[in-house]
Parts: structure tokens; sequence; C-alpha cells
């Protein structure tokens, strides 16, 4: 077990940078996520449709294709993925700003698979909402947008916390592919790098890749569980 | 009581949920400042004949014209029409995070752009007027389903609509809040509002409506007074019905 202790430097870089890639993968997911959302509920039918096409491909997808045409697909259609050297944020997640650009790569794949369940569970809290409510705002004359801003998001809102948190603790645990796809260092990667190159005991590594992972979805779960409660109070 | 040329048109509305005829050729006017009732069994239509005014439900064919103009399609014109026109639901539709004041205020300040102080003055007045003015600040939830009925009219009345329509406003309510609902509505009736109102309220239709309107198998199938439609119907149907209803 003494590797725990002898490389909890390497283990320690490994949590630091899948936590920077889940930050920013959570963030994108929920951003593009919600546009989804907004799509697929719109009254505009071709909107819809746009949503519609893009929850199927992207959920029924195994998110190990979406990272092999993110990490091959992209660099054979010529894109390094620059777009994500966002001046300002690669000083805090610096895998964003380097040459090597499977960070972005890897970025990109779990930020658009994860959106699709982001969608749905946004979409699942807009269901939530009694219809006639909407029916009563559009009465009112407020149009698609202040409707949603105004009357229907801040209550779908507090019933899609709680699946959002799910698909958010599912996307930590599905990061834990991009260190197979280039990106080196990662928590996962870690375990590899400790046990091949490194030449330890897989189970030692093993049982600490574990609690790092842990250490990020078990608060988030526990979270998660008080928000319910305050809200199982609130009703 | 009518002026001018109609507020509502009706003209040749046809409507189907799926192969259901939901309206069958409809044809309506109703003029400014005439309190019509739509009376008749459920599924006759009546509900989907009130909630085409503001095109809540779209129709297949005919035309609607409210004010001279036809209902625009989706969009801001159909925004700005359903500003003018209120609504009045059965199960209320109160918007459940904000407060009473809240509701009554959002269409002025978010439609209309009024300041939210004389949004607030306004609506504070209205609450007043239908008799909730001391349940402002408390939440929908909070509220007996009479008074959130009332304070939903009062939100439908805080746009100044041109008309006000009435899709079963007291049919979800427990039996002895009916009566604070329809006070309100009687009032409002006396002011020369104009006002469709969907009910099964048989005394409102008699000392508040100008007309009577029975509908039938989406089929408009009496269009009377209501003196004249209560002592005398003229159709088999509507006979049936009001011995249906009125026996008890």
């Amino acid at each position: 077990m003494n590797v725990l202790i002898d490389k909890f430097d390497v283990f320690a870089g490994g949590f630091w940078l899948t936590l920077q890639i889940c930050v920013l993968a959570a963030i994108g997911a929920l951003l593009l996520g919600a546009v989804v959302a907004v799509l697929r509920i719109s009254p505009v039918p071709p909107l819809r449709a746009v949503g519609t096409a893009y929850v199927n491909i992207f959920r029924n997808m195994p998110l190990t294709v979406v990272l092999f045409f993110a990490a091959f697909g992209l660099p054979a259609l010529g894109s390094n993925a620059d777009f994500l050297r966002i001046p300002g944020l690669d000083a805090i997640f610096s895998r964003l700003g380097t040459d090597l650009p499977y960070f972005r790569f890897g970025l990109i794949a779990l930020v658009l698979y994860t959106a699709a369940f982001v969608c749905e569970a946004l979409r699942s809290g807009v269901n939530a909402v009694p219809a006639g409510q909407a029916e009563a705002a559009r009465s009112l004359g407020l149009t698609f947008g202040q409707n949603l801003r105004h009357v229907v998001l801040p209550q779908s809102w507090k019933a899609s916390v709680v699946p959002l948190g799910s698909v958010i603790i599912a996307m930590i645990k599905n990061s834990a592919l991009v260190g197979f796809f280039g990106v080196v260092g990662d928590l996962a990667q870690t375990a590899d790098q400790l046990t091949s190159a490194g030449g330890y005991a897989f189970i030692p590594v093993a049982i600490g890749i574990s609690v790092g992972y842990l250490i990020m979805t078990v608060p988030l779960g526990a979270l998660l569980d008080r928000l319910e409660k305050r809200q199982a109070v609130a009703r | 009581m009518t002026t001018g040329e109609p507020l509502i048109v009706l003209d040749g509305v046809n409507k189907w949920f799926g192969p259901l005829h939901v309206l069958d050729d409809v044809s309506l006017s109703v003029g400014r400042g005439e309190v019509v009732v739509v009376i008749g069994p459920s599924g006759s239509g009546k509900s989907t004949l009130c909630r085409t005014i503001n095109r809540l439900e779209p129709i297949n064919s005919g035309t609607i014209t409210f004010d001279g103009q036809p209902l625009p399609a989706e969009g801001k014109p159909l925004a700005k029409l359903r500003s003018e026109v209120g609504m009045v639901f059965q199960s209320f539709n109160l918007f459940a995070h904000k407060t009473i004041l809240e509701n009554v205020t959002l269409g002025p300040i978010k439609v209309r752009k009024e300041k939210p102080a004389a949004a607030r003055e306004r609506g504070l007045a209205l609450l007043d007027r239908v008799g909730i003015a001391n349940q402002a600040d408390k939440y929908p939830a909070q509220l007996s389903g009479g008074q959130q009925q009332r304070a939903a009219i009062a939100r439908a009345l805080a746009m100044q609509p041109k008309a006000m329509l009435f899709d079963e406003p007291t049919s979800a309510l427990d039996p002895e809040m009916v009566g604070e609902v329809l006070d309100v509505m009687t009032s409002l009736a006396r002011e020369g509002m104009t006002m469709v109102v969907v009910t099964h309220e048989m005394g409102f239709a008699r000392h508040a409506a100008n007309r009577v309107i029975f509908m039938a198998d989406g089929q408009l199938v009496e269009d009377a007074p209501p003196t004249e439609f209560f002592a005398n119907p003229r159709s088999e149907r509507a006979r049936d019905f009001l011995s249906k209803i009125l026996t008890h």
C-alpha cells in the first residue's frame, strides 16, 4: 500500500486534472444542454426537430465512439479545437491552452455526450410545471421567452436539480475514459502509468484511484440528498 | 347594450381533435359589453370554443376576428392580442412560485412595460376589488380555491382587457366558494365588460347573461336571451339537457 504514500503527488495530480476536465465539461454540458432543451420545447417545429435529433444521436451513441470521433475525427477534419483556447480560462485550466489538443478533444466529447442527458433532465423539470401555468402566461400575452424566463424555468429548476446531479455524477465517472484518448495524467490513466510503467501492484493503485473518484462524487450525491429533503419540506 | 360592430366574431369555425369534430361550423358574434354564457353537456365543445378566441386552441377552418382584426398566427402580434383578452381557467393556473400580488403584476410589468410601482398600486386596487387585498403577499397554495380564482380574475383584469373569457371558472370550487367568484363576475358584467362565460351555473346565466348559447356535439344549437331559453327551449337536446340539470 506504500504506493499511496510514495506516489501521493501522482494521485493528486491525476485528481486535479480529472477535476479540471469535469468542472469544464459540467459547465459546457449545462449550457449546451439548456440550449438543446429550449430547442426541444420551442413552438417552432424545425427547431424542435433539431433538438430531438441532437438528443437521439448523442444519448444513444456510446461515449467511447463519441471520443473516437473527437480524438480522430476532428484532426482528420483539420481542427485542433483551438476555439477552446480561451484566454484567461487557460490560466487556471492549463491544458486548455497546450499544443497537444487531446484535453480539448476529450472535453468536447464529454460536453456533447452529457448535454443530451442534461437536456432531458431539464425537460423533465419543465414537464413537472403544470401546463396550465404556461397557458395562463401565454394568455396574458407573455412571449415564449418571457414565459420560460418568468414562469416555467424558475419552477422547473427545482424539479431538475436532482436528475441533473445524477447526470453530472455519471459524467464524472465517464470522464475516466478520456485518459485512454490521449489525456495523459488524468486520474484513470494514472493507474495505467503506475502499474504498467511504474511496476506497482494493481490493487493498491486501483484503491487509490477509486478514492479519488469517490471524493468527487460522494459529496455531490450527499448535496443532492440534502436539496431533495429541503424541497420535500418546502412542498 | 350592444353598440357598433361586434367585438368577437366567429365565422364557420371547424376544429378536429384527430377524428373528433369538436367544433362543427360554429358561427357566433359577441357585441361590445355583451355577456354571453355558453352551456351544454360535457364534451360538447364549449371549452374549446372559449379557448379558440385567444387561440390557445388553433382552429382548422373558418375565421375568428377580434376587434376587427383576424387572429394572428403564433408570434408577437398574437401575444399582443392575447394581452387584450383576459382568460380565467377552471383550475386557476396561478403562478405557484409568485405571490398573489406578483401574479397580478407580472403581465403589466413584462408585457405592458408598466413601472413596477404603478403596477403594484393598481394590482392592490384590483385585489381589493375582488376582496383579497389582505392576501397580496401570500402564495397561491396558501389561499382557498375561491380566493385563488378571484386572484386569477384580478390577474386577467390587470391587463385592462377588452374582453374576458371564463372557462368553467367555478367547476373546481367547493360549493360554498362558488358564490364569492360569481359575485365578482356579476359585478364585472354590470360594469359593461364583454364576457364569454362557459359555465354550469344556471343562476348566473339567468341573471347576468344577455344571451345563452347552447352547444351539443360541437354544434351551436341555440342562441337566445336567458329568459326565453330557460322558459322555452326550442331544441329537443336543450330541453333534454335542462330537464337533467334542473330537476334536482
